[in-house]
């Protein structure tokens, strides 16, 4: 078995890290920042996930064809999410006349 | 053209690296034990992915409305139980270390701690759920949303994608818990050693899985709303 | 093709995977993939009779304009139809029975990669099986096997919760055979097994797995999301605090739409089988046939938004719906004419599983073509909801994966069991299926073309002439079904011994005994040439 196996400074700097970036997303929820503080939020979100899963599940030790799978799951789900979303952001699009005539309006998407 | 490649015999396979029948040699086992595991996974992220797929559809939707449930949200029980599930994938990834070191009383600690971690976690879950009991805020059995009525509708979307995200979540929790108990059973018998902890390692990934959703729940149900 | 490395010395009556062990429980705790597979097939032979005896009550209720069952029934009838026949019959059918029993044997392993898990999708599929009986029993769903939001999570007044219960079981029996085969397609080729030399079948059902293991959790969240939305009687896809039921229906056919390749890849890869095997060659573009596999997998999962052009979905997703559907038939016609070309100067013979093969080819061209006139946003406006629908996917899952089906198991029921099977009568059933399944949907295009709705219990009688030949056409598929199951339940006992490789087959399957030993090989094979290596009838390119 050649299994890597993970030194200890870094799982505990990983999880000191984790720890920070739950404090920073705390905080910064309380302060407004409009739609940002939604970015804000999804951003320390996906850093915290990458962290657990480069270091703790160790896909950064693993085989490429692991990786493969991972960001193959990943684009799935970007998928769904994307063209579900499609079709919510362009569901009250409506044109007056023809669409090369260029009067489309955009209103009403949320 | 009689040649045999892999030495494959129908004799007991070697006891200690736990080898079936049907695999070559251990590395095979492990690759193929990994890649399901990662396989598994990723059916996990779909499942979770159609209800956050719901909640990111509602949120753009009615934003007021969602923005206007986070009072009800207690940051701090859902800050405490973040940190608390991150502690335990740390002493997870620690048991993991310990299994490949053959460090048996280590590995017992480190899966104890993580199943006291865990079972916190849900005790703090089981309070909040108490709580949204109590304030009438459980969509179909219990809901009142007087503050903001003009909301009451809306709400009970977040509200019910609440429980069943949380929900699903922790009922993976439980699952969990369970099968750390039977590694800690396993462990206890002297199972694992520096050639054979393909379960703690796969079940440590799971683990470490349920810690990643909650990492997106909690801004999505905590703290979104929170500036307002 | 490959080396056996040491020839297994004979007995007088070999030993193998039927006969090793005996007993119930033998059969209940065997982790065989073989004998699983066997499990299975007799597990959806029951389903494919449940489902089959509700298509024939609903076309006798077609007999007359004004219905001889209540409309309660009649919807209760098709529902089951629907929902037994996709999810437990078709989903499962070639994956679960043929590929479980080949993929191991085409690659050169003993297994599957986790026979454990491998039984306990057979056990999930049982437990789905008995919540969609039970479901039956206590009077059945009427929601069609959409389940569509809010009739079904709200309005119906038929047991919803028990039927989803038993999809999402067996939802989860489709996940694990996917994971199954992708990580033996992985992890467990025998040396020499290369990806450029498996057999086209394995790369099919590698293609389904991923779609079995990237689609089916979506499914099973959205039924989740429906019984809980029964259960308390709100929930987000109710209309009245603002929900979207077209949010279901997106994640339903996140899905269902890929499922429809799950549906229909196994049987392709049968086909490139049988077709190579009863030409005597190579399989012409074998590249193409394998990419374009992949190439399905992944197109499929952006498609699913023709099933709702005629809901409130935005017409510029329509629109990009449209042309990505049209996109995903390149696969499926570089397939067709890949096969025709394999035909093609070859030595063809007209041995029952080539007769299927035919069938396949020409019903599939068909319920592709018009396939194609669905994905057209505008024709398909007017024909959907009609019985056009329900004749195009009917030519695609009948006429496709069911001809596949058979032909598959006509092809290796002799290494499955040993035995040979008559060969006239097997040659006349698929004459049978072949015209009876034409007789019962090709009226049905038509049907929709002049536009009478799906779903309906009665209809006006200028729709009487067609939907009588509908019927007759549904008895005399009936018959063709049952033929096969006597003559092969028959041959158990009594047909020919088959010997290892009665078509002259090339590929590992046909170089071990038959039936195979529980471990298939007895050394590791290696592997040094092509698939489909059948003589040197033409080396030539292009």
């Amino acid at each position: 078995m050649t299994a890597h196996i993970p030194k200890v400074r870094p799982l505990v700097l990983v999880w000191a890290s984790l720890i920070v970036l739950t404090g920073i997303t705390s905080a910064v929820s309380k302060i407004d920042l409009g739609e940002w503080n939604v970015v804000v939020a999804l951003i320390i979100a996906v850093t915290k996930a990458s962290l657990v899963a480069w270091i703790f599940m160790g896909v950064r030790y693993t085989t490429t064809l692991t990786k493969l799978f991972v960001v193959a799951g990943l684009v799935w789900l970007g998928i769904m999410l994307l063209i579900t979303a499609s079709d919510y952001k362009s569901r009250n699009w409506t044109y007056q006349g023809q669409p090369w005539s260029q009067t489309k309006t955009v209103g009403g998407s949320h | 053209m009689a040649e045999t490649v892999v030495p494959v015999t129908h004799e007991p396979t070697p006891e200690e690296t736990h080898l079936r029948h049907h695999f070559a040699t251990p590395e095979q086992q492990m690759d193929a034990a990994t890649l399901g595991m990662w396989t598994f996974l990723i059916t996990e992220v779909l499942f979770f992915g159609g209800m956050f797929a719901g909640y990111a559809v509602y949120r753009g939707m009615y934003p007021d409305a969602f923005a206007s449930t986070s009072r009800y949200m207690n940051l701090v029980l859902g800050g405490t139980n973040t940190a608390v599930l991150i502690c335990s994938s740390l002493t997870m990834a620690l048991s993991v270390r310990a299994a490949q070191l053959s460090k048996r009383r280590d590995l017992i600690l480190f899966l104890i701690l993580t199943m006291i971690f865990g079972t916190i976690f849900l005790v703090i879950k089981g309070f909040e759920y108490h709580d949204k009991w109590v304030e009438q805020l459980v969509p179909g059995f219990n809901f009142r949303y007087d503050e903001a009525i003009q909301y009451a509708h809306n709400a009970q979307i977040l509200f019910f994608l609440y429980f069943a995200m949380t929900g699903m979540h922790a009922l993976h929790m439980v699952v969990g818990l369970g099968l750390l108990t039977f590694l800690l059973v396993q462990a206890n018998r002297r199972v694992f050693h520096a050639n054979y902890f393909a379960p703690v390692e796969m079940i440590g990934l799971y683990w470490h899985f349920v810690d990643i959703v909650w990492i997106f729940l909690f801004p999505l149900l905590y703290l979104i709303g929170q500036n307002r | 093709m490959a080396t056996i490395a040491h020839e297994t010395p004979r007995t007088a009556t070999p030993v193998n995977y039927l006969n090793v062990e005996h007993g119930w429980k033998s059969w209940l705790f065997t982790t065989d993939h073989k004998r699983i597979a066997v499990l299975y097939l007799v597990s959806i032979t029951i389903m494919f009779a449940v489902g089959g005896f509700a298509a024939v009550l609903f076309r006798i209720n077609l007999l007359t304009p004004e219905g001889l069952f209540s409309p309660e029934m009649y919807n209760r009838l098709f529902s089951l139809h629907g929902i037994i026949m996709v999810f437990f019959f078709l989903v499962p059918s070639i994956p679960a029975t043929l590929a479980n029993f080949l993929i191991p044997i085409m690659v050169g392993a003993k297994d599957l990669a986790f026979p454990r898990i491998n039984l306990l999708s057979w056990y999930l599929y049982v437990i789905g099986a008995l919540f969609a009986m039970y479901c039956v029993f206590r009077g059945g769903v009427d929601t069609g096997w959409t389940f569509y939001a809010p009739y079904s999570s709200t309005y119906s007044n038929s047991y919803v919760v028990p039927a989803v219960a038993g999809v999402f079981v067996a939802g989860f029996s489709s996940i694990l055979t996917g994971l199954n085969f992708i990580v033996t397609v992985h992890k467990m080729r025998a040396p020499g097994m290369t990806w450029s030399r498996l057999p086209l079948f394995v790369w099919s059902n590698y293609a389904t797995g991923l779609i079995q293991v990237l689609g089916t959790p979506v499914l099973a969240i959205s039924l989740t999301l429906i019984a809980l939305e029964r259960v308390a009687h709100v929930g987000i896809f109710d209309p009245n605090i603002g929900g979207d039921p077209i949010l279901f229906q997106h994640l339903f056919w996140f899905y269902s739409h890929p499922a429809v390749y799950i549906m229909i890849l196994p049987g392709m890869g049968v086909i490139s089988e049988i077709v190579s095997c009863f030409s005597r060659k190579r399989v012409f573009g074998y590249n193409f046939v394998a990419f374009s596999s992949m190439a399905i997998a992944v197109l499929s999962f952006v498609v699913w938004g023709h099933h709702m052009f005629v809901t409130g979905q935005s017409v510029y997703t329509s629109v990009a719906f449209s042309i990505l559907s049209f996109m995903v038939a390149v696969p499926s016609a570089i397939k067709v004419f890949n096969w025709t070309a394999t035909m093609y100067k070859g030595s063809v013979s007209f041995d029952t599983p080539m007769l299927y093969a035919f069938g396949f080819i020409g019903l599939f061209t068909i319920g592709g073509l018009t396939g194609l006139f669905l994905a057209c946003l505008a024709l398909d406006v007017p024909v959907h909801g009609t019985y056009f629908i329900v004749a195009h996917f009917h030519y695609v899952m009948v006429g496709g994966m069911v001809m596949a089906y058979m032909g598959g198991l006509h092809f290796w029921w002799p290494k499955m069991t040993g035995r040979m099977y008559p060969q006239v009568w097997s040659q006349i059933s698929a004459a049978i299926i072949f015209v009876g399944f034409n007789l019962t949907f090709f009226p049905q295009f038509i049907l929709g073309y002049l536009g009478m709705p799906r779903r309906y219990h009665a209809y006006p009688p200028e729709f009487q002439m067609l939907n009588v030949l509908s019927t007759a056409g549904s008895s005399i598929l009936a018959v063709g079904y049952v033929i096969p199951l006597i003559y092969f339940l028959w041959s158990l006992k009594n047909g020919p011994i088959a010997g290892k490789n009665p078509w002259g087959a090339a590929g590992l399957e046909w170089q071990i005994q038959s039936p195979p030993t529980t471990y298939n090989f007895d050394d590791t094979p290696v592997v040094n040439e092509e698939a489909y290596n059948y003589g040197p009838v033409e080396e030539v390119v292009g």
